[in-house]
């Protein structure tokens, strides 16, 4: 922040709209949702006040602590792989011309497939007998089967998701850097400055608010991601693919528990607005 | 040379992007007897029954016209509501501005599955069902936070000064907004707009629960293809590429606002 902004409590009114539209339809199913949690559902107009019991249960679950592990360090994965090569292809695209157009194009493929497809094609894409990648790696030498090697899953679904994600970092970095004004490259290059001190010091505090919404964006999605893996492995093979999200659905619609999956729904929710506030205020306060 | 460097980078990654897409198409042009039976680089021969089974069932196509309708007027909400908000957050400081900024991403924090009970009883309710509007609303929980931070962003980076000169310049407030300042974002709103489209358009789940028939998307017909008969591969690898083809017009029209935007308006 350069300087104080002015004080406008009249802006309240630009903001209404926003705060109706998402309000209206972000608050109830919060609230259905923390009445759950709080209740044992006997029957349709049966249910037991229980307290904190669902989320006492819920949070000595060893399988909620593999998950959440597993969760973790997936998502710290997605964002040391996205986010730097999402900035680097960004600087690669060239600012205009055909070639940019093409370019973009192409790159945002991925992003427009339903996620359902994404996993279905993968499914096919790294089967060793009848996809390019497994075909491609089996004949490499490499002992690659992501249906029975708990690895081979694991960075599948990684690879994957680097695949599907990394151009929303690469699209949101790249009109960053084209809607730096022209001035402050000419200021640097009088300077003399290299290509490093200019990323450093012009283009990374320009991009700063859009980078501060991609790695937010990446956080919370990978946290929540469930079609993909769900569709391509299943979660498996044993536990290896199974994230939380996946445990949710376990639970709410596999053993039908709707009190503890309404619990663990709002655990899930705190995780993702800690980690989200955290990195926020680390984002804000690093220049 | 280290041009040359950071092409290559672009092109290996280019190569990794399109080789799943490449097997997408390379499915959809073959039968599911030979896509699960042998690895082929090419497809033996060009059938298209895939493609005609699309074009010709209703079913089909009248998802893509569903999901079109609703993913636009998703998108032109989301960002009409998100400008003036942006704008405010971006330059006024007001009672409970940054609680709020950082409340609105909350929203995008729920796994989708914990909306669907109480969207299907507040718009049965409104009597909203199944209409292509109910689906453009509940879309709008998840892609007005995202516009509104997209477009603060590139609001952010837009000198404060220029709202100062315009307004001593004698600028109303909605002349300097719509004529001066909106220009200055066009690539914000380009990108904006694409993510939006782009969000609004892969959603399936709440997109499902809200239709049954007059508004049922695409990506809800897609999952018939999983049936007792096994899964359909080549009509689903063909829908897939179709999938492909709104949101890369898309992208394509508002290439021109990502690429230009600030640097090549007045400054």
């Amino acid at each position: 922040m350069s300087s104080a902004k002015p004080v406008n409590q009249r802006a309240w009114w630009f903001v209404l709209p926003v705060l109706i539209s998402v309000a209206f339809s972000a608050l109830v199913p919060l609230m259905t949702i923390v009445n759950y949690s709080v209740q044992d559902i006997l029957g349709p107009d049966q249910a037991v006040f229980v307290g904190m019991e669902w989320y006492q249960e819920i949070l000595r679950d060893p399988d909620l602590h593999g998950a959440l592990y597993r969760q973790l360090v997936f998502t710290a994965a997605v964002l040391a792989l996205e986010i730097p090569l999402g900035i680097a292809l960004a600087l690669t695209i060239p600012a205009r011309g055909w070639r940019a157009s093409l370019v973009l194009v192409l790159l945002a493929m991925p992003l427009l497939i339903p996620w359902n497809v994404v996993g279905t094609i993968w499914q096919i894409f790294a089967r060793g007998d009848i996809g390019l990648l497994g075909y491609v790696l089996t004949r490499l030498g490499v002992d690659y089967n992501y249906s029975q090697h708990p690895m081979d899953a694991w960075v599948t679904v990684l690879v994957m998701d680097v695949w599907h994600w990394t151009p929303l970092v690469a699209l949101l970095s790249y009109a960053a850097l084209r809607a730096i004004p022209e001035p402050f490259y000419q200021a640097a290059r009088i300077d003399g400055a290299s290509r490093w001190a200019v990323f450093r010091h012009i283009e990374l505090p320009k991009m700063r608010g859009v980078l501060t919404i991609a790695l937010l964006l990446r956080l919370m999605d990978s946290f929540m991601i469930y079609t993909e893996p769900f569709v391509l492995t299943g979660g498996g093979p044993g536990t290896a693919t199974t994230f939380l999200s996946q445990y949710l659905t376990q639970k709410a619609v596999g053993q039908f528990d709707l009190g503890p999956a309404a619990a663990f729904s709002l655990v899930y929710f705190l995780i993702i607005l800690l980690l989200c506030f955290v990195l926020y205020n680390f984002m804000k306060d690093s220049r | 040379m280290k041009r040359q460097r950071s092409w290559l980078l672009l092109a290996a990654y280019l190569v990794f992007t399109l080789a799943p897409i490449y097997w997408m198409v390379h499915m959809s042009l073959r039968s599911n007897l030979a896509i699960t039976g042998t690895f082929a680089w090419l497809p033996e021969s060009l059938s298209f029954a895939n493609y005609a089974t699309i074009f010709t069932d209703p079913a089909w196509y009248d998802g893509y016209l569903n999901s079109i309708i609703y993913v636009v007027l998703n998108t032109i909400l989301s960002v009409a509501v998100a400008l003036p908000a942006a704008y405010a957050f971006s330059r006024y400081s007001f009672l409970g501005d940054k609680h709020l900024f950082f409340w609105l991403l909350t929203n995008r924090m729920t796994p989708p599955a914990v909306f669907l009970l109480p969207f299907f009883q507040l718009y049965t309710a409104i009597g909203l069902m199944d209409t292509h509007l109910a689906v453009a609303l509940a879309h709008m929980v998840f892609n007005v936070p995202l516009a509104v931070w997209i477009l603060e962003g590139f609001m952010s980076a837009v000198p404060r000064e220029i709202d100062e000169t315009a307004y001593i310049d004698g600028y109303g407030f909605p002349r300097f907004f719509l004529r001066l300042f909106l220009p200055l974002i066009k690539a914000g709103i380009g990108v904006t707009a694409f993510f939006c489209f782009m969000f609004s358009w892969v959603e399936l789940l709440l997109a499902r629960t809200l239709t049954s028939v007059d508004a049922k998307p695409i990506a809800a017909t897609m999952t018939r293809t999983v049936s007792a008969a096994g899964m359909d591969w080549g009509t689903l690898a063909a829908a897939g590429v179709l999938t492909i083809v709104p949101g890369a017009l898309v992208i394509y029209f508002v290439r021109h606002y990502i690429a230009k935007g600030f640097a090549m308006g007045r400054v």
